[in-house]
């Protein structure tokens, strides 16, 4: 019997919804160990040198301070002895080594960190601290950067390298077409700025034993790198991120604030609690970075794509390589006979960015799906007929079939939704009172990843099943999706799992991001579930043959008992089974099939976006948003739709608003907080529509599942940008769309 | 942040002498500027005089005009029937402002009072004239888009933030202050200064007083108004532009008008030329375009607010036309 889907498919509640909204839900920042101390950094005021001395002494003596630990005075960090930092960077390069040195090597660089009693005396301590540099010339300007862009060192090493140039047919062949274009993006430097700001609490539980409340997308990586960091068994380092307010990519890598409360700890021999201020933000976890896009295009005048070039160049620092996949979607999003990109970075003056939300794709679709609207507006062909007319049918990057693909029906649903047949071919002509009125659209892809993940399952003698699992819960749902798959493998209601996550001392599981976890942890928890039925009919079997010879299928998890589908004699009470807690307990490893090398895998999806544009005050507003996914199985209608929203209402903040800024001069960002640093609010955010393709995909999981979380943003921005094209006959291909660029 | 004392006297003649006599005294009202500038260390206050218990909330109307308590909250103005019937324009300018959390904790008088959003005043470690006078403007040579058109000084571009004061320059308001030396009242145009050779200063007001309330004069713009702000977000953004615009049409023909500027200068800049030029003529697109190149006259953009010369005259012009067809 095929477990049939009862909670799969609804819109089922989240299941920490309420400890969420009551403020029972405790977050990184909210254990309060007895004996905790508070720990506030203090950052460089260059952007490059050196530091030549501190003085602390006013903050030592400051009321309440236990500790000033700078460069000078660090304790000795063991893993970065060989002066390494041994957690994972990015691609290439060495991760900061927080107070091991007295470089500067960008503009709020931690370079001390105060420890007090309390967090106001923490705070004010830290005023007090007062550095000398020797300052050196520094480049933070991006403009500088690209004109001296690198290959990536892991392009240069390995010409099968994600990240390395790419060529199909001709390359750059469109720049001797008759029909062509040739069109230079920018998207500026955007900042995650998740509302809960990044904590850590470091406890030394023992000398040789840390416990970390953390803010992090993976509890198992941020072990490991702090394991090796201070030379640590994996297993004397707990990492807990029970909850996580949202991360977007920030917690993604270690960073310089963790190894700092850590060494704080050890230092005072008490747990420290360390929470980065929202103008630390900025400098200390990441960021998308600055990049520049070049995209060459040319087509037939019947609309079929002949050639299509992709470049970039990305910002980076000077201690790291960070890469993306930013010009990945130009080898398989169309079907066009030469296609080649190219991708660099830009080795500047600032801290290392991290993936954001959609990463590389986002910013990659920006520039592809807008230059598919001039190239459409050029041919005079409606941009969806022109997507129709080059439509992938096979992946044209490898000649794979795609495990599913259905792009199509979202164009048709999405389309229809929006009322698309009201788009004007020509620019500038459709008006509502004074404003003007466009469509856009814009297309996004995002690979569907699985990696392995592991789970167990247990049966208490309750009836109810707890499954553990180290992944994290960012803010889409994770805990719910997996007690909705639990309650249909096992055939139980939903009140019966219980499903815990954030510790990494529960079964392996990958980090939170690239749209994975339902597709990796979602199949690691229906193997566990039916691992563990299976577990229960063995322990059955030992005293009562009926489950001996009976099918896996026809087991049922009654209410305190074990039974079989025609056979109401055969009961095992739960009772009798589980006599010892780990007597029904089951942990698995599930893994990504064999299919993976015969399929192209992807979530598709397609925005359309209606706007009004001010023509005299060059003011946009987003009326209408409808977004259409092909994501294969949708587990939970209500989180998939919210996850959906949110990433609209995050492509609205990069299309219109977001940018942070840095004042060359002094390399140091001029947006500190977020009045400078510009999200949408309810205000800019129209109702948006959601619409599901719903068809599962028989080869990423047995699930079906294919990845939401970063096609919900990725061609987002361009259907904004195009949809101000149709309004206005002006192309910005510079973001943000601020209205100075509209007047 | 820097340590202070705190008192909260009861009676308007300790809490000025409290200012008055301690040069590092300042008034705390809503507190939704100056704590952030505390916590930024752009303020240092020692002592901090909160006024909050003082008799300063009243809004009523008196003789000639509206009179508002310094300590009325900027919602409960905004909000206000004799506000909303007699000045729409200011509760329109309200409502453009900051956010509602901040509308329910933001006064009158600290209204008048913020300081500007310019960046360079906000970073201790950056050089500001207004923050650090002789530091230099980080401004000038910097990123200014946000910074001034009219009305500024090789020491300072800076803007000034309110949305408020716009609408009350427009509506040539009076503001009642209070100090050492006696009661005075200061015409609202001369209530904030250009920067000048001094942009450490704000205003007017000499040290200790107090501004105890704001007198609206009634006037005819009860109907044809329009607060206009441009931002780069629908809410919660300061101004790109803003035009507080106000019409005394008589059918098509205007009567009066009265003009000001946000985002644009030190102070909330009044656009008397263009409300002279309006006088007399038909309410249209036509005359409004003419009044918005009359109120440019003598602008100059720096850098990066090159496009103010266009979006200013602009949405004086999109203002007029709202405030026409209200």
């Amino acid at each position: 019997m095929k477990a049939q889907n009862k909670q799969i498919g609804t819109p089922m509640n989240r299941v920490d919804g309420r400890l969420k909204v009551t403020g029972a839900a405790t977050y990184s920042a909210e254990y309060q160990l007895p004996g905790l101390a508070y720990a506030v950094l203090v950052g460089s005021t260059i952007a490059r040198g050196r530091v030549s001395s501190i003085d602390t002494r006013a903050a030592e003596r400051a009321p309440g301070a236990l500790a000033v630990i700078t460069h000078f005075n660090a304790p000795k960090v063991p893993g970065f002895a060989k002066g390494q930092n041994p957690s994972q960077p990015p691609t290439a390069g060495q991760p900061l080594q927080v107070f091991q040195d007295d470089k500067v090597r960008f503009n709020d660089q931690p370079i001390a960190v105060v420890v007090a009693d309390t967090y106001e005396r923490a705070r004010f301590a830290a005023g007090l601290v007062k550095a000398q540099y020797v300052q050196e010339k520094h480049q933070t300007d991006m403009t500088v950067g690209t004109r001296q862009a690198f290959q990536p060192t892991q392009a240069r090493k390995n010409p099968k390298s994600p990240v390395a140039d790419y060529q199909r047919g001709r390359a750059d062949a469109y720049q001797t077409a008759p029909i062509k274009l040739e069109a230079e993006y920018i998207i500026p430097t955007e900042v995650h700025h998740p509302i809960e700001l990044q904590a850590v609490t470091a406890h030394w539980e023992a000398p040789d034993r840390l416990t970390l409340y953390d803010k992090t997308q993976g509890t198992i990586r941020t072990r490991n790198d702090f394991a090796k960091e201070w030379n640590l068994p994996e297993a004397n380092v707990k990492v807990i991120a029970t909850f996580v307010g949202g991360a977007f990519g920030n917690g993604l890598h270690s960073w310089p604030h963790e190894s700092a409360a850590i060494m704080a700890a050890k230092q005072v021999n008490r747990p420290v609690k360390l929470v980065l201020s929202r103008e630390q933000m900025f400098t200390m976890v990441g960021y998308r970075p600055y990049t520049w896009q070049k995209i060459g295009m040319s087509a037939t005048p019947d609309g079929k794509i002949t050639a299509l070039t992709h470049e970039a160049t990305g910002q980076t620092s000077t201690y790291e390589e960070f890469t993306e996949s930013t010009v990945q979607q130009s080898r398989m999003m169309y079907a066009a006979p030469n296609v080649n990109t190219r991708y660099r970075l830009a080795a500047l003056d600032v801290s290392t960015p991290i993936w954001m939300r959609g990463p590389g794709e986002a910013t990659g679709a920006f520039a592809l799906e807008s230059a598919m609207d001039e190239m459409a507006h050029q041919l005079r062909l409606d941009p969806l007929e022109f997507r129709l007319r080059n439509y992938a049918d096979q992946d044209p990057e490898n000649g794979r079939p795609w495990s599913t693909k259905f792009l199509k029906e979202c164009y048709q649903m999405g389309a229809e939704r929006i009322g698309w047949s009201k788009r004007p071919l020509t620019p500038g002509t459709l008006r509502d009172g004074d404003w003007l009125v466009g469509y856009g659209m814009g297309v996004g892809t995002f690979g569907a990843h699985r990696s392995k993940a592991q789970t167990s399952a247990r049966l208490l003698p309750t009836g109810t099943v707890l499954l553990q699992c180290a992944t994290t819960d960012i803010g889409p749902g994770t805990g719910t999706a997996m007690t909705q798959i639990a309650a249909d493998t096992l055939g139980l209601p939903p009140e019966k799992i219980r499903f815990e996550l954030g510790n990494s001392q529960f079964p392996t599981a990958p980090t939170q991001g690239g749209s994975s976890t339902v597709n990796s942890v979602g199949a690691a928890v229906q193997e566990a579930c039916l691992a563990l039925r299976d577990k229960l009919r063995q322990l059955a079997a030992a005293s009562n043959s009926a489950f001996a010879v009976a099918q896996k299928e026809d087991v049922v998890l009654a209410d305190g008992y074990l039974a079989l589908t025609g056979n109401p004699a055969a009961r095992a009470n739960y009772a009798d089974l589980v006599r010892q807690p780990d007597d029904a307990l089951v942990t698995v490893e599930s893994k990504p099939s064999e299919e993976q090398k015969k399929y192209s895998m992807y979530s598709f999806s397609v925005h359309f976006a209606k706007v009004r544009v001010q023509p005299l005050t060059g003011e946009v507003r987003v009326s209408k948003l409808v977004s259409c996914a092909d994501a294969g199985t949708i587990v939970n209608l209500k989180t998939a739709a919210n996850q959906m929203k949110g990433g609209a209402v995050g492509g609205i903040g990069m299309a219109l608003m977001e940018a942070a800024t840095i004042d060359n001069r002094f390399g140091r960002y001029i947006t500190k907080d977020l009045a400078d640093y510009h999200v949408p609010v309810h205000a800019d955010a129209p109702a948006v529509e959601v619409l599901f393709v719903n068809q599962p995909d028989p080869h990423v999981n047995a699930l079906g599942t294919k990845g939401i979380g970063e096609i919900a943003i990725i061609g987002v921005a361009p259907a904004i940008a195009n949809a101000v094209f149709n309004a206005t006959g002006k192309r910005i291909r510079e973001l943000p769309i601020t209205p100075d660029k509209l007047i | 942040m820097n340590q202070f004392q705190y008192v909260r006297p009861t009676q308007q003649r300790t809490a000025i002498t409290a200012v008055a006599k301690d040069p590092n005294a300042t008034f705390i009202a809503g507190g939704t500027n100056l704590v952030d500038l505390m916590k930024r260390g752009v303020m240092t206050p020692q002592k901090l005089v909160d006024i909050n218990r003082l008799p300063l909330t009243k809004i009523e109307h008196q003789k000639n005009s509206l009179r508002i308590g310094a300590l009325a909250l900027n919602a409960t103005v905004a909000n206000h029937q004799l506000v909303r019937e007699r000045h729409p324009l200011l509760a329109q300018a309200l409502n453009a402002g900051a956010s509602a959390q901040l509308r329910n904790m933001a006064t009158v008088g600290g209204n008048l009072l913020q300081r500007t959003r310019c960046p360079y005043f906000y970073d201790v470690t950056l050089p500001c004239n207004k923050r650090q006078p002789g530091s230099g403007c980080g401004a000038l040579e910097g990123i200014n888009r946000m910074h001034a058109i009219f009305g500024f000084s090789d020491k300072c571009i800076a803007v000034h933030p309110s949305d408020m004061s716009v609408a009350l320059a427009a509506l040539d308001a009076t503001v009642l202050v209070s100090g050492p030396k006696g009661d005075r009242s200061i015409a609202f145009a001369d209530l904030h200064r250009l920067p000048g050779d001094a942009p450490e200063k704000d205003t007017t007001l000499e040290p200790g007083e107090l501004i105890t309330a704001v007198e609206v004069p009634d006037g005819h713009f009860t109907r044809y108004v329009s607060y206009y702000k441009v931002r780069e977000r629908a809410s919660y953004a300061f101004a790109l532009v803003s035009v507080a615009a106000a019409l005394d049409l008589d059918g098509d023909n205007i009567v009066a008008a009265r003009l000001a500027m946000g985002g644009v200068a030190h102070k909330p800049w009044r656009l008397a030329a263009a409300e002279q030029h309006l006088i007399g003529k038909p309410a249209t697109e036509a005359s409004f375009r003419q009044a918005a190149d009359v109120a440019m006259q003598g602008a100059k953009a720096f850098k990066h607010n090159e496009y103010k010369l266009k979006l200013a005259p602009n949405t004086i012009v999109q203002a007029l036309k709202t405030a026409a067809a209200a």
